[in-house]
């Protein structure tokens, strides 16, 4: 019998690798772009100064790559030591893109993050700015499979039950891989790799200038950084934009929590924090209508009408019709042999409800929720710390550009206060994304205990406290060396 | 293509893989010698740089070799990695250890700091092999496992279950796992010493190395022969043309005899290491790296064809026969087969650019004055 325990670990186990994980991939995508247009500057005007700043960034990309990849490689074997059950479920989809991200991704990212590395001084100029190139869209390459994969587990397309194999097979592989969720999803990320880039690559030359050296190197490095985030900044806003139909039209009652709204329907108002709303602007930004109906937790609860006119049943039918499937998917695999004619009439009825099958997991309605308040704050606090970046990148863009950077103390402080909030607004979007889909592993499709392995809860909390003690310890370390580097400084490298 | 046509070249290339991976472990191999070879801090130093810019291929490899079986063989991937999981942690945690232990010894200013993570290149170079060898033993030996898939009509499900509470550390009670672990370790050494012998120029470092090659290699070869001898004449599961399994005596070495092809590439594949050895040995080739990489791959494909081919259980259950896994019962669908193997195709230009590339960084030897003029180093 599976402990409820087990589940909370497995979750919780996930949850602080991907924590971790993302604390240094999206560093690693924004300082790729930047590192590699100063590289590409440096190979058309021929200036060294461009080639010693594009190398000084390029070693803080190097010492944060590796624990990137370290966090990286748990979390693709996660599924199968910790999700059994998912990765057998769902396997025959969830894995071409695993698979297409080795392939495609990470073997142009560690062949020429060696060039990149190594071969300065092995290599030709445009051979090594090519490896640069390269290394940084690697990691955008491999961003777009993972999203894909993360984004079928959002809203699950191109793929049917199959109760023979009792697992649901890809049958449109072109839907999966433009799956609208996963394009938003994609470029959402990417963006806002650029936005902390951008972020960090700002606070640490304001570093310089407030020690008062390496002002050119601080000066240029802002330009090229800050211009890089803000405009991620701006695609991340184009892309949340998107990402906020998708989720109201796919997630409903990940929207609903995300605003905490019980009750909602046409011109649902947006909650800037409790007690102050903007009225209809929640209906705008979900549907892009003023009179769109959003519908909220109590009415997904009991039933609603949506904005196409379909009836979307309570979740008390949808369990009666998930646990009628799962009743039907018994008796199919029960009689499937001995009595063919009883076996296919309940196939037929399987496929009936096979839309609800998740549902028959359940327990109770209100186990659908996900936490309304975890889900409701990381959502203000991504927005929130996010703009503040925004603002902070826009003044130092500004005032590098008109060269007046100089005694701006004030801009040096709210810079380097930008950095962990930057990084806390990135673990907030993916803990909105995430936990805001709960209980589901995959959308409607199967819930978190149906998902998880055969493991004792006491095994996989053992597996968390090493995973947190050994991570906790590389952020310390990275987090020590990347101080002594950047102390260093770009001259002494 | 048929769907047992695509079945069978899945195996085909996750066997590749994974004995581009055993080929690679010696990046592991060679850090073993990091302290017993390397008496001075610049010959430390040479060795770390040596393999140091090799192991995102290792690494790399092993990340594709798990995708590339989660997408081909998904039972696998939930029974084997849920199943044997104290295994499978084990292994990750050694390359997780690997993956920041580069950096983080050439960064760091303490001393203590910088020996604790050169340990932990060496512990990963013994271990990380050893339990790789160990795991794979399984796929001979058997596991303790049985799968239910009707298990998903239940409220909480679990389709594969583990038969005992060590999941997967009670391999270690079981002399082959040993034997074929410390074979795959000391293949790793092997290949180490000759990739260090081809890619630093140090006299005394080499001489070193000589010594060692003559240690470790005929190690290897015993140890081979032990794997090679209770993998043959032991017995294997075979699945009978409607799916059921049984134990049958020799399978292995009916399988063998019944493939000239595997056959074949067993024997260059053995012949080219055995080869390679004497070469490195004997005449102390620089190049015996370039012969022994060749016949490894041969080898391992040729292994794994074993277990694969010819109405094999390639990873089979040991207390529940039934329930042991083919390429039939384990695989994904035809749909999800045929568009991996269209991707695949992309495979020899993803090989073609990761040869040039590292050709072109690895022109001439490292030395220990290239080492210190250069600030490209770990």
């Amino acid at each position: 019998m599976i402990l409820s325990s087990l589940v909370g670990w497995s979750r919780a186990q996930f949850a602080l690798t991907a924590a971790y994980h993302w604390l240094f991939v999206p560093l690693t995508l924004g300082l790729g772009i930047i590192m590699a247009i100063m590289e590409t500057i440096y190979v058309r005007k021929g200036d060294e100064f461009w080639k010693n700043t594009a190398r000084f960034w390029e070693k803080i990309f190097g010492i944060n790559f590796a624990v990137g990849v370290a966090t990286g490689i748990i979390l693709e074997f996660q599924f199968g030591t910790n999700w059994s059950n998912y990765s057998w479920f769902v396997g025959d989809i969830f894995g071409a893109p695993l698979a297409i991200e080795g392939i495609f991704a990470f073997f142009m990212e560690s062949t020429f993050m060696a060039v990149m590395y190594f071969g300065w001084q092995k290599v030709g100029p445009k051979f090594h700015l090519l490896s640069t190139w390269l290394t940084a869209i690697g990691a955008a390459v491999s961003a777009i499979w993972i999203l894909i994969a993360n984004a079928w587990m959002q809203h699950p397309v191109g793929m049917e039950f199959n109760p023979d194999t009792v697992r649901n097979e890809m049958v449109d592989f072109l839907a999966v891989v433009t799956n609208p969720v996963a394009i938003s999803k994609f470029f959402h990320a990417v963006f806002s790799g650029w936005e902390l880039g951008g972020v960090v690559v700002t606070a640490i030359s304001c570093f310089y200038l407030f020690k008062g050296r390496s002002l050119e190197f601080a000066r240029k490095s802002i330009l090229v950084g800050a211009l890089v985030g803000v405009i991620g900044t701006f695609g991340v806003m184009l892309t949340g934009d998107s990402s906020a139909i998708h989720v109201a039209k796919y997630q409903p009652m990940k929207l609903a929590a995300c605003e905490g709204l019980e009750d909602g329907g046409a011109r649902a108002p947006f909650s800037i924090v409790p007690g102050i709303e903007i009225p209809g602007m929640l209906s705008i930004l979900a549907t892009h209508d003023l009179d769109g109906i959003v519908p909220g937790i109590n009415d997904i609860l009991e039933g609603y009408t949506d904005n196409e006119g379909n009836v979307v049943p309570s979740v008390e039918e949808k369990m009666t019709r998930g646990k009628a499937a799962l009743e039907d998917f018994r008796i199919y695999r029960e009689l499937k042999d001995s009595d063919p004619e009883a076996a296919a009439a309940a196939k037929a009825a399987l496929e009936e409800n096979v839309e609800y099958f998740g549902y028959g997991y359940i327990e109770k309605p209100e186990d659908v929720v996900p936490p309304v308040g975890i889900v409701y704050w990381t959502f203000r606090l991504m927005i929130g710390f996010g703009c503040l970046c925004l603002l902070m990148m826009l003044l130092a863009l500004f005032f590098a550009w008109k060269d007046k950077l100089a005694g701006k103390k004030w801009l040096y402080l709210f810079s380097m206060v930008c950095v962990p909030l930057i990084f806390i607004a990135g673990e907030c979007g993916w803990i909105t994304a995430e936990v805001g889909r709960q209980p589901w592993t995959i959308e409607g499709l199967l819930p978190v205990n149906a998902a998880v392995s055969g493991v004792s809860a006491s095994s996989v909390m053992t597996t968390f406290i090493i995973f947190a003690v050994v991570f906790t310890l590389f952020l310390a370390i990275e987090l020590r060396i990347m101080y002594k580097t950047i102390s260093k400084g770009p001259d002494k490298l | 293509m048929t769907y047992e046509f695509l079945q069978q070249y899945w195996w085909v290339l996750i066997s590749l893989l994974g004995a581009l991976l055993v080929f690679l472990l010696f990046v592991q191999g060679a850090n073993t010698f990091i302290f017993s070879l390397g008496k001075s801090e610049s010959e430390k130093s040479l060795i770390i740089n040596c393999t140091g810019r090799k192991w995102e291929f290792t690494f790399t490899t092993l990340v594709v070799f798990g995708g590339a079986f989660f997408a081909s063989f998904p039972l696998f991937y939930s029974t084997s990695f849920g199943g044997a999981y104290w295994v499978w942690m084990a292994i990750l945690l050694l390359f997780v250890l690997q993956a920041v232990a580069y950096e983080f010894q050439h960064r760091s200013d303490k001393p203590v700091v910088v020996k604790a993570f050169r340990i932990a290149l060496v512990a990963n170079g013994y271990l990380a092999p050893f339990l790789l060898g160990a795991a794979v033993a399984s796929f001979f030996t058997g596991s303790d496992f049985s799968v239910n898939k009707d298990a998903m009509g239940a409220m909480s499900p679990v389709i594969s279950t583990w038969g005992n509470n060590w999941h997967g550390l009670e391999a270690l009670a079981d002399w082959r796992c040993w034997a074929f672990g410390l074979m795959v370790m000391t293949l790793a050494q092997t290949g180490g010493l000759l990739y260090m012998k081809n890619r630093i120029d140090d006299e005394k470092l080499e001489a070193r190395m000589g010594k060692a090659l003559k240690l470790v290699a005929p190690a290897f070869v015993l140890l081979f022969l032990v794997s090679a001898g209770f993998i043959l004449l032991g017995s294997g599961y075979a699945v009978a043309s409607d799916g059921t399994v049984s134990l049958e005596p020799f399978k292995y070495w009916h399988n063998l005899i019944a493939s000239p092809v595997t056959l074949v590439m067993l024997l260059v594949g053995v012949g080219l290491v055995l080869a390679s050895i004497a070469l490195g040995i004997l005449k102390g080739t620089r190049k015996a790296v370039w012969v022994f990489a060749p016949g490894v791959v041969l080898t391992v494909m040729a292994l794994l064809f074993l277990i694969g081919f010819n109405g094999t259980a390639y990873y089979p259950s040991s207390s529940d026969l039934q329930s042991s896994l083919t390429l039939a019962n384990s695989c994904s669908s035809e749909f999800t087969l045929r568009t991996m193997f269209y991707v695949s195709l992309a495979l020899p230009f993803v090989i073609a650019y990761m040869a040039y590339a590292w050709a072109s960084i690895e022109k001439k030897a490292i030395t220990s004055s290239e080492l210190n003029s250069s600030e490209d180093k770990y």
